[in-house]
C-alpha cells in the first residue's frame, strides 16, 4: 500500500496530497485564531507552541536516541536566564534567542558526556542531579537570578499594527513551525537514523559505523538547544523570571508530555505539549489533582498504549483507511 | 577539633536518615532493576498517615508502626497492580522507571488533595530542643533517636538479608530470577516484599524527618534526592554501600555547611552524584553488571 520506491520519496515529508491538505488546514486554522478575538485562547495556544518546541527536542533525545533525561528544568533555566540577561544588556532579540539556545546546547554537551559511559537509570540520575543543581545555584546566586526581586524581561513589542499578544502569538507560531520542520528533517536524515540505531542497540550501531560519541552528544546538544529556546520564549511570554519556575516539577511536566504524546513521534510531541498545558486549564479549581491525572495517564499509556497519543492516532487512521476491512 | 567532631556527629544523625532512604532504593534496584522515583512520595504518604493517626489520639507506639505498614502495603499494591501487569506486557526497564514516576505524581497529587498543601507539624515524642551533652559535644534528643533508629533499621535489615531463609531467597531472586523460580522460590512474593520493606524504611525515615522539617506534601523531595545520591555513592546494588554512602554524605554535607558555606550545602549531593557517575559509576562498594551483546 505504502511502497517507498526511491530515497527521494523516503525523504519527502508529505507523501499523500490529502495529508498536505490536512496540514495546510491546521496551519490556516492556527493563523486565523487571533481573529476570533478570544484572548484566552490565543494565550493558551502561545503556551502550547512554546512547549511544543521543547518537548520535540526532548523527544529527539528520549524517544529517538533513547537517552533518558530528567534535567530539562536546568536547560530551561539556562536558556531563560541567558535570554533575560542578554535582553537586559540590549542585545537584539534574535541574537538573544540564539545565545539562549546555544548556551543551553553547550551545557547539553557537557551533561551529555556522562551519557557516553552511563546507561538508563544512571543517566537519569546524572541529568536529574544537573537539573536540580542548576535550580539550587539560581536560588543561592543573586547575580544570576536577580535576587529576591527576580529578573524582569522586556516583552516583544507590538508590530505591524497587531496587539502585543497577537504579535507574540504569530512569532511563536512561526518558530514552532520552523523547529517542527527542523525536527522532521533531522529525523529523516543520517543523523536521525543514527539516533534511532543508538536507541535500538548502541553496540550494533557502533559496529555499523555510527560514531556513538558524536551522535549521542549531538542529540543532547539539539535537545538542549530546543529546551533553551523554550526557556527564552517562556521568559518573553511572562516577562519575569524567578528560580521557582525551574523546579524538578517542570522537568517532570516536560517528561510527561513526551511520554503521553508518544515516544519517537514529532507530531505526538506537539499533542503531548497540548495535553500538559490544557489539562490543568480544564481542571481549573482542582489544581491539586493535576499530578494525579498526569500519573494515571502515564500508567494507562505505558501499560496499554506504549506509543502514546500518537500511536492511538495512527491506529485510528489506519482503521478508517482500511474500513470496512480489518 | 571539638567543632569538627560536633559537625561529624550532627552529620551522622542526618546521614542515618539518608542511609534509610538509600537502603530502600538499593533494595528495590537490586531485586527489580528499577529506580524507584516514587520513593519520596511513598514516604510522604506514610508520614501523613502517621500524622492523621496521631491526630486521632493514637499513641505514637501504635500509630508509627501502622503508618509504616500502610506505606509497605501501598508499595506492594503498586507492585502487584501496576508493575506485574506491565511486565506481562513486556515493559522495558525504562518504561518501568517511568511507571514509578507516574506513581509518584499520583501520590503527590492525592496527598495535596487529601491533606492540603499547608505545612503541618508532626507531634513527636522526642524533642529537638532537649540537648544531650557528652564530653562537650552536643546532640539533640531527636538527633540521637534518629541515629539509633537508622542503625537499628540498617542492622535489622542486614540480619534479615544475611541470616534468614527469607533473606537467602531475596538474594537468590536478585542474583538470578529464572534460577530462583526454578528452585521453587515464590519470586513475585519475594519481590513485592522487597518493595514493601523498602517503602517501610522510607516511611520510617519520613517520620523521623518530619519533626525537623515541616510536614507538607513535598517535604520528602530533598531527602529522597539525597538518598539517591547516597545510594549512588555507595553503589546502587549494594546494601552496605547504601549505609556507608548515607553516612558519608551526611557528614560531608555537615562539614561543607560548617566550613565552606551554608548556601551550597544542598548542591553538594548533586555534585557528588555527578562526580561519582563520571569517575566510578558502580559506586564505592557496588559491583558493575557486565553487559553481554
Amino acid at each position: 500500500m505504502d511502497l517507498t520506491e526511491s530515497y527521494r520519496e523516503e525523504l519527502r515529508l508529505i507523501r499523500k496530497p490529502w495529508t498536505g491538505a490536512g496540514i495546510g488546514l491546521v496551519v490556516l486554522a492556527l493563523l486565523v485564531i487571533p481573529w476570533l478575538k478570544m484572548d484566552y485562547l490565543v494565550y493558551m495556544a502561545t503556551v502550547v507552541f512554546i512547549y511544543a518546541i521543547g518537548v520535540q527536542g526532548q523527544n529527539i533525545l528520549i524517544g529517538y536516541t533513547g537517552q533518558i533525561s530528567f534535567g530539562q528544568a536546568g536547560f530551561l533555566a539556562i536558556g531563560a536566564y541567558t535570554f533575560g540577561h542578554a535582553s537586559a544588556l540590549g542585545i537584539p532579540l534574535p541574537l538573544g534567542l540564539l545565545a539562549a539556545g546555544a548556551l543551553a546546547g553547550i551545557f547539553g554537551v557537557i551533561v551529555g558526556f556522562p551519557s557516553l559511559r552511563l546507561k538508563g537509570p544512571y543517566l537519569a540520575i546524572a541529568t536529574m542531579g544537573f537539573g536540580i543543581a542548576v535550580y539550587q545555584i539560581l536560588l543561592n546566586s543573586e547575580v544570576i537570578s536577580g535576587g529576591r526581586m527576580g529578573l524582569m524581561v522586556k516583552k516583544l513589542p507590538a508590530l505591524f499594527g497587531l496587539t502585543q499578544q497577537v504579535t507574540f502569538y504569530y512569532f511563536t507560531l512561526l518558530l514552532a513551525l520552523i523547529f517542527t520542520l527542523i525536527s522532521y528533517n533531522t529525523i529523516s536524515s543520517y543523523a536521525g537514523r543514527a539516533f534511532i540505531a543508538i536507541r535500538d542497540n548502541d553496540i550494533a550501531a557502533e559496529a555499523m559505523g555510527v560514531n556513538l560519541a558524536r551522535y549521542k552528544l549531538l542529540s543532547f546538544a539539539m535537545s538542549s538547544f530546543y529546551m533553551g529556546l523554550q526557556g527564552a520564549l517562556y521568559s518573553l511570554l511572562i516577562g519575569f523570571l524567578e528560580p521557582n519556575l525551574f523546579t524538578f516539577m517542570e522537568s517532570v511536566t516536560i517528561f510527561v508530555a513526551v511520554i503521553i504524546g508518544g515516544l519517537a513521534s514529532i507530531g505526538g510531541s506537539i499533542m503531548g505539549a497540548a495535553f500538559v498545558i490544557l489539562v490543568p486549564q480544564v481542571l481549573g479549581a482542582m489544581k491539586e489533582l493535576v499530578p494525579v491525572i498526569f500519573g494515571v495517564t502515564i500508567l494507562i499509556i505505558l501499560i496499554f498504549e506504549p506509543q502514546g497519543i500518537a500511536g492511538r492516532w495512527l491506529k485510528i487512521r489506519l482503521y478508517f483507511r482500511n474500513w470496512p476491512f480489518r | 577539633m571539638r567543632q569538627f567532631m560536633q559537625y561529624v556527629i550532627s552529620g551522622l544523625a542526618t546521614g542515618s536518615i539518608y542511609a534509610l532512604v538509600a537502603l530502600g532504593l538499593a533494595l528495590i534496584y537490586r531485586s527489580t532493576r528499577i529506580l524507584n522515583f516514587a520513593h519520596g512520595d511513598m514516604a510522604t504518604a506514610g508520614t501523613f498517615v502517621a500524622f492523621s493517626l496521631l491526630g486521632m489520639n493514637l499513641a505514637p507506639i501504635i500509630s508509627f508502626p501502622l503508618a509504616i505498614l500502610s506505606g509497605s502495603a501501598l508499595a506492594m499494591l503498586f507492585y502487584f497492580a501496576i508493575l506485574v501487569p506491565a511486565q506481562r506486557r513486556n515493559a522495558t526497564p525504562l518504561g518501568q522507571i517511568i511507571l514509578t514516576v507516574g506513581l509518584g505524581l499520583i501520590l503527590q497529587g492525592l496527598i495535596s488533595y487529601l491533606w492540603g498543601t499547608d505545612t503541618k507539624t508532626l507531634t513527636f515524642p522526642l524533642s529537638d530542643t532537649k540537648l544531650w551533652r557528652f564530653q562537650g559535644l552536643v546532640i539533640s534528643e531527636l538527633g540521637l533517636g534518629t541515629f539509633v533508629i537508622g542503625l537499628l533499621g540498617s542492622g535489622l535489615l542486614y540480619l534479615l538479608v544475611q541470616k534468614t531463609r527469607l533473606g537467602i531467597a531475596m538474594r537468590a531472586t536478585s542474583e538470578n530470577l529464572q534460577a530462583a523460580q526454578t528452585l521453587g522460590i515464590p519470586t513475585r512474593m519475594i519481590l513485592s516484599l522487597a518493595w514493601g520493606l523498602a517503602a517501610g524504611l522510607s516511611v520510617l525515615a519520613g517520620i523521623f524527618l518530619a519533626p525537623a522539617l515541616l510536614l507538607d506534601p513535598f517535604f520528602m523531595l530533598e531527602p529522597f534526592l539525597k538518598g539517591f545520591a547516597a545510594a549512588i555513592l555507595g553503589g546502587l546494588n549494594s546494601l552496605p554501600g547504601a549505609i556507608v554512602g548515607g553516612l558519608i554524605l551526611g557528614v560531608a554535607e555537615s562539614l561543607a555547611g560548617g566550613y565552606i558555606t551554608i548556601a551550597f550545602k544542598n548542591t553538594l549531593a548533586f555534585l557528588i552524584i555527578i562526580v561519582i557517575l563520571m569517575v566510578r559509576h558502580e559506586g564505592l562498594l557496588g559491583t558493575e553488571f557486565k553487559e553481554r551483546v
